[in-house]
């Protein structure tokens, strides 16, 4: 949906009378609220569940050091997003190139460290049918995980776009409608690591 | 029609104050002021048994006494609001040859003010006993003499448990689909589904309740007069659950305590198993085969021990054992006036028509049962012929 | 007024015929998309019904089984709320809002044509699950684990993913109402200059974005329960059916609003407009219209007073139930308001809405009751209910609709509908509809369970039941005789033909040709006032009533009478380019379809996931890398 909601610019150009970038950015923030609701139902369930483990494994086989380190990486992620636009708007197409590199590199990182948590915790039994819990547990973090990886896919594309030097045309996601995208990203996770990870009952 | 009440039990019960006063209400009546288009035509319908209008007893008759407030307001509203509206369309509809505009009136704080004002009036009217009258009715019965019945609701019929006592072979009564309660008792129903969410609904005595699998729901009845055994009073599954949600219905008994206590001896007496060379031994050894697969029976033997045949389930729910089957307990079967769920009338035609072929009388699923995983939609094809069904309900209607 | 250069409008051909409708992204004919759909979906929903009824005109009939009554009155519910009413208000919000805005489109010209051919092949693939070995059939709300039990049949897969696509569809479609609401108005159009319809199109939109993503994570629930083992619903592993009421209902109860708010713009507009009055109490009207939204947001647990949340839980749900009835009942004064001291024509669209009225203050009040909640212990699931949301949802929401066809009708064709026979229609619709639902409130209140497919003799019901299914072919009679209005006006051309003013109007919809050209608008209007066309045309003497201002000729709406002259936006505007025709919206719609029909059939259906991806893929590529414009 989110490269659905933006690509078009049609009318905006047409009438003359509107700024390009306002619609864009209206109908990403919209998305973005849209999100919240989303999320909010997941994390309802996950709270709902959060102990309905029927003997499989519950929240006592999260590692909290290394998702801690994850988290972290993704948290440092939205940094280097803010230097990427920040040199985007600047025109500096050198910056803006090597901190989208460094955001799709944080990216990738943390999604592989998902990939290996989800592969420790099948391995001790927590699966997507063991449980309520687990059931939940999985919606959540993976559609969490869905984000990022599209995410560093819009991120990727752009950089491959720089190297044509065809950034800053116009078209309907640029750097700052994708950095709105990636920071909302990272926000969730920290709402989700808190809730699941951190919140022990 | 005040009665005279022998024991507290009514004062106990939620809401009693309300229920003491007395009320003979013309159901008729307010049913014509529903709709006054329609008014005409009312004559030709009653109430009718089911009718939450018509209240046999004193929660019920709270709920409708509250209906009546809440009505009245709102045909107060409608007339007015419709007066108002009827006679502004007629007032300032365009007359021919008058070439003056209206008055371009843009609005009015102090109008708007009111209107809301009077929203909230009649609004706060009606929830202060509206908060009243929910917190008495979901006030949990305390005391002795409360009876508590125990309720499964399964696709699609009824199961009910007698917690109170057990009989001689130590179990708890249980029966299905036809509910049996003494006058004036306060009744408290503690509920729960085998499968999907049903809902149970008597509106003589209270409204629904839905029986929720997982979890257990309550509701309290109390019935004021016992009901003949022609026309106990009807209810129904009022939650939408599958197929033939439409014929899953209940009938409560009610009954003087003199009755209630003897129906109650009667059910804990074990029907008899039949002695080997009797003729009655064909139709058991097709019933021990083929109907206890689903269905549970109490039989007392020539020796006097009671053995229970058939599949023993029990239902947890919130820490609450439901005792239970998968299909109806036919210990008694003879002595219901109904069975498929209160859909049938119980005669020897009606049941070798429905051992015969089951779905013949009512839409149900059976060839998705999985007896293992607990999931029962119905009565599968007994495949028994004709000679054989005509043995096995000889043998039924010892049970009685 | 200087028209000496006339500006150019640019927009790429494209081919003609049926492609061409395929490929719009003009939000008027996407528009009038909806409302075919809408009108094809609501013939197939009324046939469903009236075999409903026929079914239950006696005890015990045998007109239907169990299995298809339950097929007819799922895909009933499911085909009015979803791919009747929702569409036809969102055609008239394609083809208005723009215009009374003074917008040349959407702002997302494709993600509009994406969100309408998303909707259409949803509603196809809901609907050939009847060919695919039968509908869904656990009811529109599918609670579990009813839903979720027998995963062998694919029924309620269908629903599942059916209702998920559509939520897609909505949801796309309602960001682009807001961001055309926000960032295209008119110069001069604040939002409180803004139509009535506009705002609550606006409301409406900003509920589908809040209130879909709850019931689509609870469909996505129900999915990975059916289909991947998720224990979401299963009460024996500790699953809670009732999460699946809350997340539909935190949907459903503002779904109620989404379906009757944009019906209670259209009244907004034709009252004032026939009773020649402006509308009472502009600013309360637009209030109480987003206070409803917004408070519709906190009571959707009134649906579960018979679920087991606590009396606490019920007590508060009631009461604040009860609060939304406040805006609602300003509403209803303000439309009194409107026509109190007016001129009032009795024309067809008048008449529905004033129709409307009548028949939404019955089926608020019934709402009403059903907040007290003893009281709704015995009226839940009963026909009463069935009678109410009717009355809410027909004889409210479908009757405005019906009035804005009435309304609008000349501006989409530039012919009047007949007057004679929407007088023949109205009246049949009105006394049809009262027959049929009226009795449904005394069936409820007597005990009579809805969803269910037969009924036995001696408990009461038999007569209202009869009388219930003669209104339902009343009313069917009624619908024809709409649809002869419809074919002979437009199809036969023999309906009147009209300006671009036929009813003397408010708003700047009244302003441009009847139908009015690609790109609305030769010259984008420049707002003075709410109501801008009509205070062009006329002014108020000293008693306050309207006087026709002379000078002014039809169509020279940018003559500011006020200052005496134009100012620079008088110029013709620049040349145009609207957006071209694409096929990529389709093609992206049509891969998410066979995504989803994939997903039915898993699991040798994730060959189908497969192809569906790749075209969702490559139209999505396609989408963002053409050009908007075509060169010329």
């Amino acid at each position: 949906m989110s490269d659905a909601a933006v690509t078009d610019t049609g009318h905006a150009e047409a009438s003359g009378h509107h700024d390009v970038k306002p619609v864009r950015k209206t109908a990403m923030w919209v998305f973005l609220g849209s999100e919240c609701v989303f999320f909010g139902a997941m994390i309802s369930t996950f709270l709902l569940y959060r102990n309905t483990t029927n003997g499989a494994p519950g929240s006592e086989i999260f590692n909290i050091p290394f998702t801690s380190a994850s988290s972290f990486i993704l948290l440092m992620s939205s940094l280097t997003m803010v230097l990427a636009h920040n040199a985007f708007e600047k025109k500096d197409l050198r910056q803006t190139r090597v901190w989208l590199i460094g955001t799709v590199l944080l990216g990738s990182t943390f999604l592989a460290g998902q990939i290996f948590e989800f592969t420790e915790f099948i391995h001790e039994g927590l699966t997507l049918p063991a449980s309520p819990f687990g059931s939940s547990f999985y919606m959540l973090t993976g559609f969490h995980g869905i984000h990022v990886a599209v995410g560093v896919m819009l991120l990727a594309a752009m950089v491959v776009l720089s190297f044509s030097g065809r950034l800053y045309d116009d078209r309907g996601l640029n750097v700052e409608l994708i950095g709105l995208y990636w920071h909302f990203v990272d926000i969730v996770w920290i709402v989700i690591f808190t809730v699941v990870y951190l919140l022990q009952v | 029609m005040p009665r005279n009440r022998t024991g507290d039990r009514a004062s106990e019960a939620p809401g009693a104050e309300l229920a003491a006063r007395t009320r003979n209400k013309n159901g008729r009546l307010r049913l014509l002021l529903t709709l006054p288009v329609l008014a005409f035509l009312a004559s030709c319908s009653g109430s009718g048994p089911q009718s939450a209008l018509e209240p046999k007893g004193p929660i019920a008759r709270d709920i409708d006494g509250l209906w009546d407030l809440v009505y009245w307001l709102a045909v107060a509203v409608f007339i007015m609001v419709t007066a108002l509206l009827v006679w502004a369309m007629w007032r300032y509809r365009e007359r021919p040859g008058d070439e003056t505009e209206p008055k371009q009136l843009h609005g009015s704080a102090a109008i708007e003010l009111g209107g809301v004002v009077f929203s909230v009036v009649l609004l706060a009217i009606i929830s202060v006993p509206t908060v009243r009258g929910l917190l008495d009715m979901r006030q949990v019965p305390e005391g002795d003499d409360v009876i508590q019945i125990q309720v499964t609701g399964h696709q699609w019929w009824w199961e009910f448990e007698y917690v109170d006592e057990t009989g001689p072979d130590g179990a708890t009564l249980i029966t299905a689909n036809e509910l049996h309660i003494p006058e004036d008792a306060t009744v408290y129903l503690t509920m729960t589904s085998a499968d999907v969410i049903h809902s149970f609904w008597i509106p003589a005595v209270n409204g629904k309740r839905d029986v929720v699998p997982g979890q257990v729901t309550n509701l309290t009845i109390i019935a004021d007069d016992p009901t003949s055994p022609d026309e106990p009073l009807p209810g129904q599954c009022a939650e939408f659950c599958g197929l033939a949600h439409a014929d899953m219905r209940i009938k409560l008994h009610v009954h003087t305590d003199a009755d209630y206590a003897a129906w109650l001896d009667e059910q804990f007496q074990p029907s008899q198993l039949p002695a080997e060379e009797s003729e009655l031994a064909a139709g058991w050894s097709t019933f021990n085969t083929v109907c206890t697969t689903c269905h549970q029976v109490s039989l007392e033997d020539v020796e006097g021990e009671v053995v229970t045949y058939g599949p023993e389930r029990h239902i947890a729910a919130a820490d609450i054992q439901f005792r239970s089957s998968f299909g109806p307990n036919l210990t008694h079967l003879f002595s219901r006036g109904t069975f498929g769920a209160g859909t049938v009338e119980l005669t020897e035609s009606h049941l070798a028509e429905w051992i015969g072929d089951p779905q013949s009388l009512k839409p149900m699923n059976p060839d998705e049962n999985d007896l293992a995983a607990g999931r029962v939609l119905g009565m599968p094809d007994t495949g028994l012929n004709a000679d054989e069904i005509s043995e096995v309900i000889e043998l039924l209607k010892t049970w009685r | 007024m200087t028209t000496t250069a006339e500006p150019q409008v640019f927009r790429s051909p494209g081919s003609r015929g049926l492609w061409a409708w395929v490929t719009t992204v003009d939000h008027k004919r996407i528009g009038l998309l909806y409302a075919v759909s809408a009108a094809v979906f609501f013939l197939i929903g009324g046939i469903e019904a009236l075999l409903v009824r026929t079914q239950l005109f006696g005890p015990n009939l045998e007109v239907l089984s169990a299995e298809a009554y339950n097929q007819l009155f799922t895909m009933h519910g499911l085909t009015m709320v979803f791919l009747v009413v929702m569409p036809i208000a969102a055609a008239f919000t394609n083809y208005f809002l723009p215009i009374m805005i003074g917008a040349r489109d959407v702002a997302f010209p494709r993600l509009n044509s994406f969100s309408y051919w998303l909707f259409f092949f949803g509603g196809l693939l809901i609907y050939s699950s009847f060919l695919l070995g039968g509908a869904p059939d656990g009811a529109w709300v599918g609670y579990a684990p009813l839903s979720t039990q027998l995963t062998e049949v694919v029924r309620m897969d269908f629903w599942t993913i059916g209702l998920a696509l559509l939520g897609v569809s909505s949801l796309g479609a309602s960001a682009n109402f807001i961001a055309t609401t926000f960032t295209m108005r008119a110069p001069g159009m604040s939002m409180l200059r803004m139509p009535v319809f506009a705002w609550m199109s606006l409301v409406v939109a900003f509920l589908l974005i809040f209130s879909l993503p709850s019931v689509t994570i609870g469909l996505f629930q129900l999915f990975l329960d059916r289909n991947f083992g998720a224990l979401f619903y299963a009460s024996a592993a500790g699953g809670d059916p009732l999460l699946w009421q809350h997340l539909f209902w935190i949907f459903g109860h503002p779904e109620v609003y989404v379906l009757i708010l944009p019906a209670m713009g259209i009244v907004s507009e034709v009252l004032p407009t026939f009773a020649r009055k402006p509308l009472f109490g502009y600013p309360f009207v637009v209030f109480s219209g987003a206070a409803i939204g917004f408070i519709g947001f906190g009571v959707w647990s009134h649906h579960m007073f018979t679920s087991g949340m606590g009396p606490i839980a019920e007590a508060g749900f009631g009461v604040a139930t009860m609060i939304i009835a406040v805006p609602t009942g300003v509403k209803i004064f303000n439309w009194l308001g409107t026509i109190w001291g007016g001129k009032i024509k009795y024309n067809t669209p008048m008449l529905f809405s004033l129709a409307f009225i009548a028949m939404f203050v019955i089926g608020g009040l019934s709402g009403v009751t059903h907040a007290v909640v003893p009281s709704d212990t015995q009226q839940h699931d009963s026909y009463y209910v069935v009678a109410h949301f009717h009355y809410v949802l027909f004889g409210g929401a479908v009757f405005g609709y019906v009035s804005g066809i009435y309304y609008w009708f000349p501006k989409w064709t530039g012919r009047k509908l007949n007057e004679a026979l929407g007088k023949v229609h109205f009246w049949l619709a009105l006394i049809g509809f009262n027959l049929t639902f009226g009795p449904m409130h005394i069936l409820g209140l007597n005990g009579m369970p809805r969803r269910t497919y037969r009924y036995p003799e001696g408990l009461g019901w038999a007569n209202w039941n009869a009388v219930a299914t003669i209104g339902a072919y009343v009313i069917l009679l009624a619908f024809l005789v709409f649809a002869w209005n419809i074919v002979r006006t437009h199809f036969l051309a023999k309906g009147e033909r009209v300006g671009n003013d036929p009813w003397d109007g408010r708003t700047l919809e009244w302003t441009t040709s009847s139908p009015p050209p690609v790109h609305n608008f030769d010259t984008i209007p420049v707002v003075h006032s709410l109501d801008d066309f009509w205070h062009q045309k006329y002014t108020e003497d000293d008693e306050g009533r309207a006087v026709r201002i002379p000078a002014v000729t039809e169509g020279a709406l940018t003559v500011d009478e006020e200052t005496g002259g134009g100012d620079e936006s008088h110029e013709p505007d620049e040349d145009m380019h609207m957006p071209s025709p694409s096929f990529y919206p389709v093609v992206s719609a049509f891969g998410f379809a066979i995504t989803g029909a994939g997903l039915i059939y898993l699991p040798w259906g994730f060959l189908g996931v497969g192809v569906g991806v790749a075209i969702a893929v490559w139209g999505l590529f396609g989408w963002s890398l053409e050009p908007v414009t075509k060169e010329h």
